[in-house]
């Protein structure tokens, strides 16, 4: 029996060791759940953010980062309080079915299709939909989110907008399922396209030192806006969010001195993010 | 290949310069994988005994439908659980979601059965002899399970280094139950998961290297009980 007890000493010791490293960092400020998309986090935007926001507010902000579609699924079953998200169709939708209030603009930034140097589909300074339309009748390959995101959402949109009916079993048009770095480096190792908001496209670019290979093509096309906004979970269909406290995080946000914050990110020395709080 | 060799150089710095953000998800880690191995250990190994000693009908059934469930896809797991603990799901007022108890909860579930078929193997392998006599010498029930238990520790230590080992090296549960939450669910392998969300490759292959480290103690340390209970 001595080896037994051996083992189990070791594993409480472990157990009360992880406990103590645990609680080093007490809980501080209130705690506000919010789901939101992976780009503000995969940006650093929400670190950056976090610890102004626990001194100006004394909020101590948890996110789960996933694609909106999620989010708002999140929000639905009364698993957050609240959203970051930038699907506005969709946003709107879900307000109208009574599952969201106070939805306010936050920042924005744009959409842009990226491919290969070489552009084989020739789709260089096009309109959004043109250079869809380009691929489709070449063929080109295509990485798309395929996930509900909103990109995905945003994709799927402009697939319309080019008048194709959605390309879903095309051999040259694959469906990722997941996040948009991930997507990005799978258009790369085929050569080929996809869409991706802007700040997600700086954080590759400055992953790979500044020298990605895979190029801004088509940009600045009104169809291509890609708004964030922040809805309150509504508590009359989840009684237990706490709206208080959301609405405290919500006016901070369109404050001007976060709005600032928010203009002043940068990675490469570029903005990512463009306030727009009204 | 350079990066490759750059995320070695980098998990070795991080892990002694004492990043508390590499530490803290490694805690996590621990502490989520060790509750649900004891919580395993001490509803399946009894359950695996049952299966293992007893005949009664039914039994064959039973241990088909646990040996399946070894098996068990993360994910499924994961989704069904969130289905219970989720606001609006039966367990939602017990507030699982988004916190370690919830990992630990879906983790137990997880790796319950490859600790109930494998008891339920080591007991079978038994000499059928040893009940028996321990009936003669008049042991009550909990003497005969502990010692059939003990007589097959080699095997039912495996058995728990196993269910460890799937614990703490899967991703879907800790994904979907914990959510990733930097500082509170932020585990080694959802870490690893954000890092390459993330592009960053060295990150990641750093934290893996975390993780086989882990799993390699685990492993000496069933070596090392192996050779003192000979």
């Amino acid at each position: 029996m001595k080896s037994l007890r051996v083992c189990i000493t070791a594993a409480i010791v472990i157990t009360a060791v992880s406990f103590t490293v645990i609680s080093c960092k007490r809980e501080q400020g209130q705690v506000l759940n919010m789901a939101t998309t992976t780009s503000t986090d995969n940006t650093g935007l929400l670190d950056y953010l976090k610890p102004i926001i626990l001194s100006d507010t004394g909020i101590n902000l948890h996110w789960v980062a996933v694609g909106t579609g999620r989010a708002l699924e999140l929000g639905k079953n009364c698993d957050v309080d609240i959203l970051l998200v930038h699907a506005p169709a969709a946003e709107k939708k879900y307000i109208e079915a009574g599952y969201g209030i106070d939805r306010r603009k936050v920042m924005f930034n744009d959409f842009i299709i990226i491919g290969p140097k070489t552009d084989p589909a020739g789709i260089k300074g096009k309109s959004a939909s043109g250079a869809l339309s380009t691929i489709a009748l070449k063929k080109a390959f295509f990485a798309s989110r395929g996930d509900d995101s909103g990109t995905h959402k945003k994709e799927l949109f402009l697939w319309k907008e080019a008048g194709i009916s959605s390309p879903d079993k095309q051999p040259w048009y694959i469906q990722t399922g997941q996040g948009m770095i991930n997507t990005i480096n799978i258009a790369n190792e085929r050569n080929g396209y996809t869409l991706t908001d802007r700040a997600t496209y700086i954080k590759y670019a400055s992953n790979l030192n500044d020298n990605p290979p895979l190029i801004i093509l088509v940009e600045s096309d009104s169809t291509l806006k890609n708004q964030y906004s922040i809805i309150t979970v509504n508590n009359v269909k989840c009684p237990k969010t706490n709206t208080a406290l959301a609405k405290k995080f919500t006016d901070w946000i369109v404050s001007p001195k976060a709005q600032k914050l928010l203009g002043d990110y940068k990675l490469l020395g570029k903005q990512l993010y463009i306030p727009n709080a009204e | 290949m350079g990066y490759l060799l750059e995320g070695v150089q980098q998990g070795i710095g991080l892990l002694f310069s004492g990043n508390i953000e590499t530490w803290s998800a490694i805690a996590v880690s621990l502490q989520a994988s060790l509750l649900s191995i004891t919580a395993a250990l001490i509803i399946g190994a009894p359950a695996g005994f049952v299966l293992g000693y007893y005949e009664f009908p039914g039994r064959r059934q039973i241990r088909a439908v646990f040996d399946t469930l070894l098996a068990l896809p993360t994910v499924v797991v994961g989704l069904v659980v969130y289905g219970f603990v989720s606001s609006r799901g039966p367990l939602g007022h017990m507030e699982l979601l988004f916190t370690v108890s919830g990992i630990v909860v879906a983790q137990t579930i997880l790796i319950l059965p490859i600790v109930i078929s494998l008891t339920a193997s080591a007991i079978e392998s038994l000499d059928m002899r040893l009940g028996n006599t321990l009936i003669t010498l008049g042991a009550s029930r909990r003497q005969i399970v502990l010692t059939s238990l003990y007589e097959a520790k080699i095997a039912v230590l495996t058995a728990a280094v196993t269910a460890y080992g799937r614990a703490i090296s899967e991703v879907g549960v800790s994904m979907m139950i914990g959510g990733n939450i930097k500082w509170h669910t932020r585990t080694i392998t959802t870490a690893i998961a954000l890092e390459s969300g993330k592009g960053n490759f060295a990150m990641g292959i750093a934290l893996g290297l975390v993780l086989l480290t882990i799993a390699f103690t685990v492993n000496a340390s069933l070596i090392i009980l192996k050779k003192m209970s000979k």
